[in-house]
């Protein structure tokens, strides 16, 4: 009996799958960055290259509501007074002033990221019927690959899902290629089915970076990938810094407790 | 609340409180004092995790609710206000959402073990029947606590989970739109949940009190099933099971602190950090992994209502274990043949639990057909006939018996 449940167990393990990603999804690029693993950081140098690529390519389509300029000097990507600089940068709509008119006024570290639509059916509009999802979240909120235990080891690859969407486009297969839809690019990578109606958005030296750093399409979907995981969990750090000293505390303390149960029980045997 | 205290008033004052109020006597009697069976083992340490588990639940969640914003316009963005803008909101906010999915690992293994040790029989039949209260108020709690972050799979759950309610015959979609306030999911829907998620784990805590009275009349089982029958049998709670407890918890919490730290979104689903669309459902809605096996039989049924009905039987059937184990031994460790079939159990509700999981489609249905059928047989058919048909072994005369001959033992080998 007991080796018939354990037959049955393991059929029950094989006949697994990937079946909660979309149908002909392709796990995304294994890639790795610095921010993964419990001492992982992010790459300061890499974020700023991220927030570049990010503000001259994809905040042209994709809004960011969740994210300020603020929290660029309190990730420590930019100093104080370059994040003042930066939001000075752009006008902001405020309102209404004591007559009841609105007014435009320079932004201020305290503003979120500008939206480049006014509202999402603008947005579609403007992008062939398909709304550009927000981006604050958008590393959390799209696995790279599936399985319990692939999850488990190698997280939710929401990172590895960004920059493999960036440089997976490719030319569809002839048997599909018939059916491309209009307006629609194949990528095997894309979660809902595989034609997305983004074009391609970056290319080689598409943008420049003040660093000097490579500026092809490989390193820059690495280094937007980056920040966007930043902006959706810019507490990462300082989470894993704080679980360290957490882990180490309840270690010591369980040994201690260990060994006065030990003296205690001691005459009760 | 068995036998009359120990208790005697030493000053002026403890005299006169004892007489208006005896605290310090409940206290001395109930915590310090009561007497324990001496052989209680690991396992037993899981009714004070879980008892850590609601209070810490209920301080990150009086916390977060300073914070939050039950409007379905606002409460997505105002936890994430949490997690960005909050003073360690991120780590109250991942400590009450792991907590949910560690309270639950914590009650799966005080449950069963209960199950291996035949806790549930006489005289404890009113302690189990109060602690299957208990799960049901937890689930119930556990899934309005995951609409409240209004992301895709709050939404699309709830609107599973009220759904059911419309399989019932004449009444149900009535009550369906009743839960919902309304006709589809919305601000209502999330305002009533909002207010329940805070109401019920007060009354959690109230029924565990009553938990824990019926587990002071008869006193607790143990490993051997065997009653307690003379002092040599127990030991004073405190200092023996307090500190034994407190080191269990505190192994517990570590485990419960990797994942908050290090792995804190991989018990949830990533589309819950995409806002609630009513207008784009999800290409699979899936329950929180502690719900999974019964959501594995839920669907097993090809009828909408026969699927809800064996649902809610699969734990409801609880209630009677009691009385559909016919043995007359508790513990399942002189029960040969029934502790084969209690591990076939606990492999069976974890294979629903994987087929939960999974979309309902071709092997994956006959599979969590054939399970959900042996998961009832288990407690119909199974438990009523081995306790008939099987042969016990040997108990011991008494639990100091049974301590005195097991470390003779380990000292022989030592030797």
């Amino acid at each position: 009996m007991k080796k018939l449940a354990s037959l049955a167990l393991a059929g029950l393990l094989m006949a697994g799958g990937s079946a909660l990603a979309a149908e002909g999804q392709k796990p995304a690029k294994g890639i790795s960055f610095s921010f993964e693993g419990p001492f992982g950081t992010f790459d300061r140098q890499q974020l700023q290259r991220g927030y570049k690529v990010y503000k001259e390519v994809c905040a042209n389509c994709h809004s960011m509501r969740l994210v300020s300029f603020r929290n660029l000097a309190e990730g420590g990507i930019f100093t104080e007074e370059q994040v003042k600089a930066l939001a000075a940068t752009y006008t902001m709509k405020d309102g209404p002033d004591a007559n009841g008119d609105m007014f435009e006024r320079p932004g201020l570290p305290s503003d979120r990221f500008p939206s480049p639509f006014a509202n999402d059916e603008a947005a579609k509009t403007a992008n062939g019927g398909a709304l550009p999802p927000d981006l604050s979240l958008i590393t959390k909120s799209r696995p790279g690959w599936y399985g319990t235990f692939n999850q488990l080891w190698n997280g939710i690859g929401g990172p590895q899902y960004v920059y493999s969407v960036l440089t997976g486009y490719e030319d569809a297969p002839a048997e599909l290629a018939a059916e491309a839809p209009e307006g629609k690019s194949y990528n095997p990578y894309f979660g809902s089915g595989h034609w997305i109606g983004m074009a391609a958005p970056l290319a080689d030296g598409v943008v420049t970076f003040d660093d000097g750093a490579p500026n092809t399409l490989d390193a820059m979907a690495k280094d937007v990938a980056a920040f966007l995981a930043w902006t959706a969990e810019p507490k990462m750090e300082e989470r894993k810094q704080t679980g360290f000293m957490v882990m180490i505390y309840l270690a010591a303390f369980s040994i201690l407790l260990y060994l006065v149960k030990k003296k205690v029980w001691a005459d009760a045997h | 609340m068995a036998g009359h205290s120990n208790y005697i008033p030493q000053s002026a004052f403890a005299k006169w409180m004892h007489e208006r109020l005896p605290l310090w006597a409940f206290v001395k009697d109930h915590a310090l004092d009561f007497p324990t069976p001496r052989n209680l083992n690991y396992w037993w340490t899981f009714g004070g995790i879980l008892a850590t588990m609601l209070v810490l639940q209920i301080i990150t969640g009086i916390v977060l609710v300073m914070h939050y914003t039950p409007h379905t316009s606002m409460a997505f963005d105002s936890v994430e206000h949490i997690m960005r803008d909050v003073n360690y909101g991120w780590l109250i906010r991942y400590m009450h959402a792991n907590g949910a999915s560690m309270f639950f690992i914590a009650v799966y293994i005080h449950m069963f073990r209960g199950m291996y040790y035949g806790s549930y029989k006489a005289p404890r039949e009113i302690l189990w029947m109060v602690g299957v209260v208990i799960y049901l108020i937890m689930m119930a709690t556990a899934f309005m606590g995951y609409v409240l972050p209004w992301g895709q799979m709050s939404f699309w759950g709830a609107k599973v989970i009220t759904n059911l309610f419309s399989a019932i015959p004449l009444f149900g979609e009535s009550i369906t739109t009743w839960l919902w306030g309304g006709y589809s999911v919305d601000n209502p829907t999330l305002n009533r949940f909002f207010s329940l998620h805070y109401l019920l784990p007060f009354v959690l805590a109230g029924v565990v009190v009553l938990h824990i009275w019926a587990l002071h009349v008869p006193g607790n089982g143990n490993p051997t099933g065997v009653q307690v029958k003379s002092g040599q049998d127990t030991l004073p709670f405190h200092p023996y099971y307090t500190m034994k407890d407190l080191f269990a918890i505190v192994v517990f919490m570590l485990f419960f602190a990797a994942w908050i730290f290090f792995g804190p979104n991989y018990l949830g689903h990533a589309i819950n950090y995409e806002p609630a669309n009513p207008l784009v459902t999800p290409a699979h809605i899936v329950p929180e992994w502690y719900y999974l096996p019964f959501y594995a039989i839920l669907r097993a049924i090809p009828s909408k209502l026969g699927g809800v009905i064996a649902m809610f039987a699969s734990i409801l059937i609880l209630f009677v274990l009691p009385w559909l184990d016919t043995s007359r031994v508790r513990s399942g460790g002189y029960r040969p043949i029934f502790k084969g079939f209690f591990w076939i159990f606990a492999i069976v509700c974890v294979a629903l639990g994987y087929l939960g999981s999974k979309p309902a489609e071709g092997t994956y249905v006959l599979w969590a057909r054939i399970l959900t059928a042996y998961y009832f047989a288990h407690f119909i058919i199974i438990l009523p006939l081995l306790g008939l048909l099987e042969s016990p072994k040997p108990l011991p005369a008494s639990i100091s018996d049974d301590v005195l001959s097991k470390s003779k033992a380990k000292l022989a080998a030592a030797e």
